[in-house]
């Protein structure tokens, strides 16, 4: 009996996991919320300001699927999630969406049952060292101790970096951004390695970040995009799509300013597709016209979110690089709205 | 009237098993059971189900992977090529270092405390009264987290040692250096080393430690053996010989040839790029979960100590001190015997939750058990459940284990009743 009684309690305990299973488009609107898993804070890409409410980079792609879905950008909870949390929130119904710079990998997209619905970051893993330490190359870190998020890709990419270099290390486990920072500023270690965006923008949260360099290696590559759990392709095809509007709206030129003035005076057969003016595309996802409308509406663009939150302008000064439309040398690519 | 026949049985009905005493307690006891059995059921078959549902198997393949990360402090040799089977244990025996380390200390400070606190010095009371109940009434995760912060605050990182003039310099003859990261001690050095014994799976032990084991040991039965003629002679003569020389001569001369044969030294540790080395680095995340957990437990322990004097009689001690026996004499052989009967049955439950609290130690990034198992392979393979329930079955077995060697050792103190 002692053993059916502790079976029990770890089914109990996992009884959760395949609650997520059922509509999750009908679900949400149901509920009249999007739960969005986030960033515990991370500036620039998810942080709560002084008054609680969500800005960053991931918080936008979270408004752009409320507003395509339910029709209104602040119907979103926002549930802060840390690196070892994350996919177990997604998978068990606990998050509708996870747009958390987390990075698209096979076994992830495969054996953990999420699918990545596209990359909104293209980006890499750095080193952040103290200038004073006078270190200018990540081969100079032998025998360095490095702070390292602990169940993340960057581990791993840690580890195979530092072998294939024949180098060592002693890595310090934290759990969270946060932790990472506190300890790297008491020197506890000599390097922070993550991805070079998380970086960049915990250096702007210092008080003093011109005494931090960004080593130029990039280790890894780290395609950060928004997941879903797998088994739901509507779903999917929705937090996708949202996304490839945003994109594509800017690769045409469609901004929050002038969008209403393009819904009426457009010649553009591609513009006018994509805002519903023509034909009735959110029908085929199971959401109305003007879906795409709205996600543009909720925060911008994509050019418009990055640059209102990441980009050159903002104390985390990223340059666009990678994340550039296809047509200016970049990888962003939005298939065609037809 | 010798010839009383038995009250003729009455005929079984179906409402005896409600109604008569003889049956009802099993009515209820089968009921009971089948109930839980289905609940039990139901819930293994629920998760089956979501798991079908969600395309994921229950399957302990995972262990057999590279496991691809590198963990800081290693008991065995590991690299990011071996197993997470490997990186498992290396959770369990970072686990079990802490575990018994703490245990062992906890009881110290608790023996110590739980006396003091009875002591007739009224400030020492006191303060020990003040330790007890701060660290009694503070959850132990914020226990762990400030002493992390003060050991990362207050200690400089290793380049404060650096330069002509350092802002820090090593403590104890230049041996032991203290940093925001680890405390780095000397490490042993051999002259005539022996080697070492392979034991399979990349783990060897010393032949220079093993032979010290047998000295020790053997040393140790000497002793005993010495003890146990002078007893012997005491009781037919009434003069016990004196032997303090000896046992410290079978305890100490065959350890010195030891050093000296096989040239025993200290490697102090050196300040080298990044890090010291040459020495032994002990991390700061061990030194701080180890301090809290006897911190923390140690209060416990104190109480649970002070509640096994303090149930001894105060007739007995008074007894003691008529016939004459010194304090100390009287807490040793009187007091603390039957004290003992009162203090280990708790003590067994206040080891297990230092066991268990040890989990706690991915606050400080220590690679314990549910760092590796339950963290980042969790994390890496994604397989949540196969993880938590092979972790809760280790837990289960380690606190079994100490519960059952506690227990011997408790049936050995225990009042022996004839």
């Amino acid at each position: 009996m002692k053993k059916s009684v502790f079976l029990g309690t770890v089914a109990a305990a996992t009884m959760v996991a395949g609650m997520g299973m059922a509509d999750t488009l009908a679900d949400v609107k149901a509920r009249g919320e999007l739960n969005c898993g986030v960033n515990t804070g991370l500036v620039g890409f998810a942080a709560p300001d002084a008054n609680g409410n969500w800005t960053g980079f991931d918080v936008d792609v979270c408004k752009a699927v409320a507003a395509a879905v339910l029709g209104d950008s602040s119907k979103v909870k926002y549930v802060p999630t840390t690196g070892q949390t994350r996919f177990t929130a997604l998978s068990s119904g606990e998050v509708d969406v996870l747009a958390r710079n987390s990075t698209w990998t096979f076994s992830r997209d495969t054996d953990l049952k999420l699918d990545f619905v596209g990359v909104n970051y293209y980006d890499g893993q750095g080193f952040m060292v103290p200038k004073e330490l006078g270190v200018t190359s990540a081969k100079e870190l032998d025998g360095a101790t490095i702070c390292i998020q602990t169940g993340t890709t960057t581990e791993l990419n840690l580890a195979d970096y530092f072998k294939a270099n024949n180098l060592s290390y002693s890595p310090v486990n934290i759990d969270s951004n946060a932790e990472g920072e506190q300890q790297y500023m008491a020197g506890a270690c000599d390097a922070y390695t993550t991805d070079a965006s998380g970086l960049a923008a915990t250096r702007a949260a210092f008080a003093d970040p011109e005494n931090h360099v960004i080593l130029p290696e990039i280790i890894s590559k780290e395609p950060l995009g928004p997941a879903v759990r797998h088994g739901d392709s509507n779903w999917g095809d929705i937090v996708r799509w949202t996304l490839n509007a945003l994109i594509a709206a800017e690769e045409y030129g469609v901004t929050s300013k002038n969008i209403e003035e393009l819904v009426k005076s457009s010649q553009n057969p591609e513009v006018q597709r994509l805002l519903g003016v023509t034909d009735d595309l959110g029908a085929m996802i199971g959401l109305d016209k003007e879906w795409a409308k709205r996600a543009i509406l909720a925060s911008g663009n994509y050019g418009e979110i990055f640059a209102a939150n990441i980009g050159e302008q903002t104390p985390i000064g990223l340059a666009r690089g990678l994340n550039a439309q296809w047509t200016q040398g970049g990888l962003l690519y939005a298939p065609p709205f037809r | 009237m010798t010839d009383v026949s038995a009250p003729a049985t009455p005929p079984f009905r179906l409402s005896m098993l409600v109604y008569d005493r003889r049956y009802r307690s099993m009515t209820f006891q089968v009921i009971v059971f089948v109930l839980v059995m289905a609940f039990g059921w139901w819930l293994v078959n629920n998760t089956i189900q979501n798991l079908q549902a969600l395309g994921k198997d229950f399957n302990f393949g995972f262990l057999f992977q590279r496991a691809g990360y590198d963990l800081p402090q290693t008991p065995i040799p590991y690299t990011s090529d071996d197993t997470h089977l490997r990186a498992a244990i290396i959770g369990l025996m970072n686990t079990v270092i802490v575990s018994i380390l703490g245990c062992i200390a906890a009881t110290i400070v608790g023996v110590v405390v739980g006396v003091a606190r009875l002591s007739n010095n009224w400030l020492f009371a006191r303060l020990m009264t003040v330790y007890v109940e701060i660290f009694r009434n503070i959850p132990l995760l914020l226990w762990i987290l400030i002493i992390y912060a003060l050991f990362t605050e207050i200690l400089p990182a290793p380049s404060a040692y650096r330069g002509e003039d350092p802002a820090w310099s090593m403590v104890l003859f230049d041996n032991v250096a203290l940093t925001n990261r680890y405390t780095s001690i000397p490490a042993l050095g051999l002259t005539n080393d022996p080697g070492s014994l392979e034991l399979g799976a990349r783990v060897s032990v010393s032949w220079a430690l093993i032979a010290f084991m047998v000295v020790l040991i053997g040393g140790w039965m000497v002793r005993t053996a010495l003890h146990k003629r002078a007893q012997q002679i005491q009781d037919a003569t009434g003069q016990r010989p004196t032997t303090w020389w000896q046992t410290l001569a079978v305890m100490t001369v065959p350890s010195l040839f030891l050093i000296w044969f096989f040239g025993l030294h200290l490697l102090p540790p050196e300040l080298k790029g990044f890090n010291f080395s040459g020495g032994m680095n002990v991390d700061n995340s061990f030194v701080v979960l180890w301090l809290a957990l006897t911190l923390y437990t140690g209060a416990f322990i104190a109480e649970i100590v002070r509640a096994g004097i303090l149930a001894v009689s105060k007739g007995q001690s008074e007894a003691a001190f008529a016939l004459g026996l010194r304090p100390r004499r009287t807490m040793n052989l009187v007091i603390l015997p039957q004290a003992l009967r009162v203090i280990i049955p708790p003590l067994i439950s206040q080891f297990l939750n230092l066991t268990k609290n040890s989990s706690l130690a991915i606050a400080v990034g220590y690679m314990d058990l549910r760092g590796t198992l339950g963290g980042t392979t969790l994390n890496q393979t994604g397989r949540e459940l196969e993880a938590m329930v092979l972790m809760m079955a280790i837990y289960l077995a380690l606190s079994l284990i100490i519960s059952a060697g506690m227990n011997v050792f408790n049936s050995r103190v225990k009042l022996k009743e004839r």
